[in-house]
């Protein structure tokens, strides 16, 4: 009896959870009328796809999602090289400055983006970089979080391996790019799951840095599209929201495995 | 012993001993740190410098030529009424939605490790899809949920005969809705944290406590409670320092409104630095990081202090 009740809370639990995206996806493709309808419905009575057809044909969002597309994967890509790389020198180099190194960096983890962004943006604006892909990416390259989670998994690797392949002259290079990385392939899987979710979403940063249309990223071109002069076509609205959130979900389904194993590795999201 | 290992072959190759580190590990670490220190730690300075001075994005080309101002900025705080209406929303989000969130994430996790399982993942990945997902499509499709007629909450209320207010609008309640909407979002980050804390806790201490007859709040009590510390301690800090700076939810959902009810430090810094002040806006952000790095002490002492116990 007690587990009966256990069971019923927990699958209210989970349609409450998941419950919204499906009535997000269900209601993208209804058309504006039966969106608006008392009460709300959940099946589409008359599907359609126009709300997806006016966001792709008449809007903008082929450009917002390239561009999303091409801000995360960059990013995600810095942060496989410059991460791994750090990680290593933090994890298996002895060399003066570590420490510090190492401190600075797990620190930064706590600074909040509101407190770095007002400087940031001067920065960037003189460095004549402002609504530019540089702009947009350069400052998430060197990603405090992901240096942590290279360096945490690399403890792992045995010394010694890295020691015999130093004394059959094998080069520092090599050794790091033959041994070390190769070893490495779970935490970067996870990284570069983590990196491309947080950067595919990544809000603050986009809106300052990309004052015109054309360098948009989606979440951007979704906040701003829903308080303005769109902020009633409930259809496009949803329709954007599935734009933006549906990459997401199957990066996330393909690959939960890697991604919880990303956050048992660092305690962090 | 691998430490000593190392340690000896490092000291039979001492014909390539400290330059060659030096070059080696710098080789590998600069690229990183460059880019580290130029747009991380050179501006968390720069924030702090720009609070001292009149900074205006009129200076935005000329940046070295501004006017230090003291704690002007500072002292202005405590006479802007917005500033401290959205420092107490803010505190208000952070102290009912930490621990509702952490109530929530708990309970799921609890749940999940007694109950289930077969569908344990399925359960996990359900829990966590909002965690993933983007904050201003959540946002978004949360407006509609919320709409006084045609909304799914409203709807849901309607068939049991209750007549659903129109929660965004009203200034009562358009803050509890996005403390609500945020521990929806949170709890299933949480839930695996707990679980795996909650996995780690031996079995035996479970078993001594029903030999002794405890019942099972007593087990939750006064076994896994105290076993989870590290563990609340860690999603505690976490949850506070992402709620002290909400800003996403009031901006797609409600602007800031109704009549300021919703504005957060965040939007308030932001808005801000809309209208140029990149001074005040600084000094505004320092404030929040200082309130960041407070509240993660507390939670340090809340939860370390009893160990002596």
């Amino acid at each position: 009896m007690a587990s009966l009740v256990l069971h019923a809370v927990l699958v209210v639990g989970l349609v409450a959870m998941v419950g919204p995206f499906v009535w997000m996806l269900l209601s993208s493709v209804k058309p504006e009328g039966e969106i608006r309808l008392v009460p709300t419905t959940w099946w589409p009575h008359h599907p359609t796809l126009d709300n997806y057809r006016d966001l792709f044909a008449r809007l903008n969002f082929p450009t917002y999602f390239l561009n999303s597309a091409i801000v995360a994967g960059l990013i995600t890509l810095g942060n496989l090289m410059f991460c791994s790389a750090v990680g290593y020198a933090l994890a298996k180099l002895r060399f003066p400055g570590r420490r510090a190194l190492f401190g600075l960096v797990l620190g930064s983890v706590m600074v909040p983006g509101m407190v770095t962004f007002v400087p940031l943006f001067v920065l960037v604006a003189n460095m004549g970089l402002t609504n530019t892909y540089a702009g947009l990416v350069l400052p998430f390259l060197a990603w405090a979080l992901g240096a942590f989670l290279m360096r945490q998994f690399m403890l792992s690797i045995p010394d010694e391996l890295i020691e015999s392949a130093r004394v059959d002259g094998a080069g520092e290079l090599r050794i790091f790019l033959r041994i070390v990385l190769p070893l490495c392939r779970p935490a970067l899987a996870a990284l570069g799951i983590l990196s491309f979710l947080t950067f595919w979403n990544s809000f603050l940063w986009p809106l300052v840095v990309a004052t015109t249309e054309d360098k948009y990223t989606l979440p951007v071109a979704l906040a701003l599209f829903s308080v303005g002069q769109n902020q009633t076509k409930f259809g496009l609205l949803l329709a954007g929201s599935v734009v933006v959130v549906l990459p997401v979900l199957i990066v996330f389904l393909l690959l939960q495995r890697h991604f919880v194993r990303g956050i048992a590795t660092t305690g962090l999201k | 012993m691998t430490a000593a290992a190392s340690d000896a072959s490092t000291r039979r190759g001492r014909g390539v001993p400290r330059l060659r580190r030096v070059l080696v590990g710098w080789g590998f670490a600069l690229p990183f740190t460059v880019l580290f220190l130029v747009f991380m730690a050179g501006p968390v300075i720069a924030s702090l410098l720009m609070s001292f001075t009149d900074i205006r994005s009129a200076d935005l080309r000329n940046p070295l030529g501004v006017n230090l101002v003291g704690i002007q900025n500072y002292s202005r705080l405590f006479h802007d009424e917005l500033f401290i209406k959205s420092a107490v929303n803010t505190a208000i989000f952070v102290l009912a939605g930490v621990p509702l969130t952490m109530v929530c994430g708990l309970a799921a996790a609890l749940g999940l490790n007694a109950g289930l399982t077969r569908f344990r993942s399925l359960f996990r990945v359900g829990y966590y899809l909002p965690v993933v997902t983007s904050i201003v499509a959540i946002a978004v499709v949360w407006r509609f949920l919320l709409q006084p007629d045609s909304g799914l909450l409203n709807s849901l209320l309607r068939l049991v005969g209750v007549h659903g207010p129109n929660w965004l609008y009203d200034t009562r309640l358009a803050l509890p809705s996005l403390i609500v909407m945020a521990a929806w979002r949170n709890l299933g980050y949480q839930m695996v944290i707990f679980l795996a804390g909650l996995q780690a806790i031996p079995q035996e201490l479970y078993e001594a406590a029903r030999i002794d007859g405890a019942t099972s709040w007593q087990q939750l009590r006064y076994v896994t409670l105290p076993a989870l510390r590290p563990t609340l301690l860690f999603v505690g800090v976490i949850a506070t320092i992402g709620y002290l700076q909400f800003f996403e939810e009031p901006l797609v959902m409600t602007q800031g409104g109704p009549l300021n009810s919703t504005l957060s430090v965040s939007y308030h810094i932001y808005n801000q630095f809309g209208f140029g002040n990149y001074g005040y806006a600084s000094a505004m952000s320092y404030v929040l990081f200082l309130s960041i790095v407070l509240m993660s002490i507390l939670w340090f002492r809340l939860l370390r202090s009893d160990e002596g116990r």
